[in-house]
């Protein structure tokens, strides 16, 4: 009986192994070659029109010393413009997103009538494709035509109307509250699906003890939901250090606007430059990497006595 | 009720109603756009006056948006049934197997559904135009794996995990094998959760953007999502913004729709996918 039991479990190791061959064959085609690509193009002069005829070059792409000067990626200040700019987008669209989507949890966690529509109503933002809301906003924050100019004039907030996208500072607070609009549903209903989870009787206890619920939330559910709420942020984050379709489409690939991956892309795709490009695909890689690293370490210290699996 | 509680209930209503004007108003606008156009754009409308239907068939036979849209569709369906493919026996392998190596795999996938699309690009531009499928759409789908096979593994294999013990043990007894197993014992079982994950990639394949701007050239191959961002009126300053929202409308409203059939459904695939993760 028992070498029967352990052949078995030897024959489902090995038809286990076998099921994953495919996928991670594929993964293998369509993520970790083409990564290992990218990187070993950074060390080299390729250029996109021809990709066969290239050079290695070393760090130049990053940092070179040449006739007196700094010269490549790392002494480049647009690219450390892109970089404050995509760091400054993730940590205010992030904050914002977790107090609303704090207070849509919140709100939608109450009964009341017709519930389910207004929770199928915040997920229509989520469903629209990221070109889509960045044109459906461009037009809203038209300068001229405008609805939101218009709103603003009518109610006698703005005396004049405003360029949003003209200015870059203007534009980068025009991404945060289109990437606000369309990302809050996802941590709403993350949230919501913590506060769901949370057991009944506590809250009984505080309300017959007369706790305020101000302090019941700070005391009681915040951390309780805690960790849903981390990984939550943490997705966003990741997500929105990546950025690019919502800032090309909405503020037209202006300079003053770029993010990491905008900027990369540029020099990629716009200047045929794939060397420098792939440098540039690198370094954000590696921040995106390094910071998913530390929260999966994190995680595990944190979660390794409560969870076996 | 006293002043208090009516003032409270009064409060969360307005709450309620600036949620959801917040959620629906933008595309309530871009509808109403939809209906208009020349000279009535100029000025701001809250209702639709006409129900002017040019702009919708102006989209399909200038644009040629029926073709467009043939594309987005069939990249996104080939994309979801190979994933969902790779990802039943996958899932199976990581959910119910235990085996030396299963914890660094299963975070590998995470991790490559972490990656920035941009660092794949200039890896997979070259790969792509090494199998020949530059501006094709085979391309686009080999692209887009990378978005969905990870995240469709994941979320599967979540899944799996949570299925009772004895059902597969009943079927070993009898001597059936894995692959019997998986056909046999787990896809009729796995039919409720392949649904929203089928969802959730399709929308991703549908809503892509960077690779299919990057890896076709043609009006034929193009993309929705690429050929909204590129439509443009005779200069940059003034965009036919009746049409693009038309467009919008036109694009927008199956995924809509499906989102609402599905809703419940896919809050806990995002639930499974996030939170357990």
């Amino acid at each position: 009986m028992r070498d029967d039991d352990l052949g078995l479990a030897r024959l489902r190791v090995r038809a286990a192994w076998l099921f994953l061959a495919p996928t991670l064959a594929v993964l293998a085609v369509v993520a970790g070659w083409p990564l290992l690509r990218t990187i070993w193009f950074s060390f080299t002069d390729a250029e996109l029109i021809d990709l066969e005829n290239y050079r290695f070059i070393g760090f130049a792409n990053y940092l070179e010393y040449y006739e007196g000067e700094w010269l490549g990626l790392l002494a480049d200040p647009a690219w450390w413009r892109a970089v404050w700019r995509t760091v400054w987008f993730a940590l205010v669209s992030v904050s914002i997103e977790a107090v609303l989507g704090m207070v849509v949890a919140l709100a939608l966690n109450a009964r009341f009538p017709l519930r389910g529509l207004v929770r199928a109503a915040i997920l229509i933002p989520w469903a629209i494709p990221t070109i889509v809301s960045a044109r459906m906003w461009a037009w809203m924050l038209n300068d001229q035509f405008g609805v939101i100019n218009h709103a603003l004039l009518g109610l006698g907030i703005l005396s004049e109307p405003v360029a949003w996208m003209a200015d870059p500072d203007l534009a980068m607070w025009a991404v945060v509250i289109v990437d606000v609009w369309k990302t809050t549903p996802f941590v709403a209903l993350l949230i919501l699906a913590a506060l769901q989870m949370l057991p009944a009787d506590c809250y009984e206890a505080a309300r017959v003890d007369g706790i305020h619920p101000v302090r019941v939330f700070f005391r009681v559910t915040l951390p309780l939901i805690r960790p849903a709420l981390i990984v939550a942020l943490i997705f966003r984050a990741l997500d929105s250090l990546r950025v690019f379709d919502l800032i090309y489409v909405l503020t037209a690939n202006a300079a003053g606007t770029q993010s990491m991956s905008v900027y990369a892309r540029q020099q990629l795709v716009d200047f045929q430059d794939v060397g420098y490009g792939s440098a540039a695909s690198t370094l954000l890689f590696l921040v995106i990497a390094l910071l998913t690293l530390s929260v999966v370490l994190l995680g595990r210290l944190r979660l390794g006595g409560e969870s076996t699996r | 009720m006293n002043g208090r509680a009516l003032l409270a209930r009064g409060g969360f209503a307005l709450l309620l109603l600036a949620i959801g004007a917040f959620a629906l108003f933008p595309f309530y606008h871009a509808v109403v756009t939809s209906f208009r156009s020349g000279t009535e754009l100029f000025s701001p409308a809250l209702w639709p006056e006409t129900l002017d239907l040019s702009n919708y068939v102006q989209v399909f036979t200038q644009l040629n948006f029926g073709r467009t849209i043939l594309n987005s569709v069939l990249v996104a369906a080939a994309v979801v049934g190979l994933s969902l493919l790779l990802a039943v026996t996958a899932s199976y392998a990581l959910g119910r197997v235990r085996f030396r190596g299963r914890g660094a795999l299963m975070l590998t996938i995470l991790g490559v559904s972490m990656f920035p699309q941009v660092a794949v690009l200039s890896g997979m531009f070259e790969l792509i135009r090494a199998l020949g499928l530059y501006d094709t759409l085979p391309g686009l789908m080999l692209a887009n794996l990378v978005l969905t096979l990870p995240f469709t593994v994941w979320v599967l294999t979540t899944f799996m995990r949570e299925l009772p013990k004895e059902l597969e043990e009943a079927a070993y007894a009898d001597g059936a094998s894995p692959l019997t197993v998986i056909r046999r014992v787990f896809l009729p079982l796995l039919w409720p959760a392949m649904a929203p994950t089928a969802l959730l990639a399709f929308i991703v394949s549908w809503n892509e953007f960077l690779f299919a701007f990057t890896f076709t050239l043609s009006a034929e191959t193009r993309t929705v999502p690429v050929a909204i961002a590129l439509l443009s009126g005779g200069s940059r300053q003034e965009l036919p913004w009746g049409l693009v929202m038309a467009a919008s409308v036109i694009v927008t409203i199956p995924v809509v729709l499906l989102v609402l059939a599905f809703q419940r459904k896919i809050v806990s695939g995002l639930t499974a996918g996030a939170v357990k993760g």
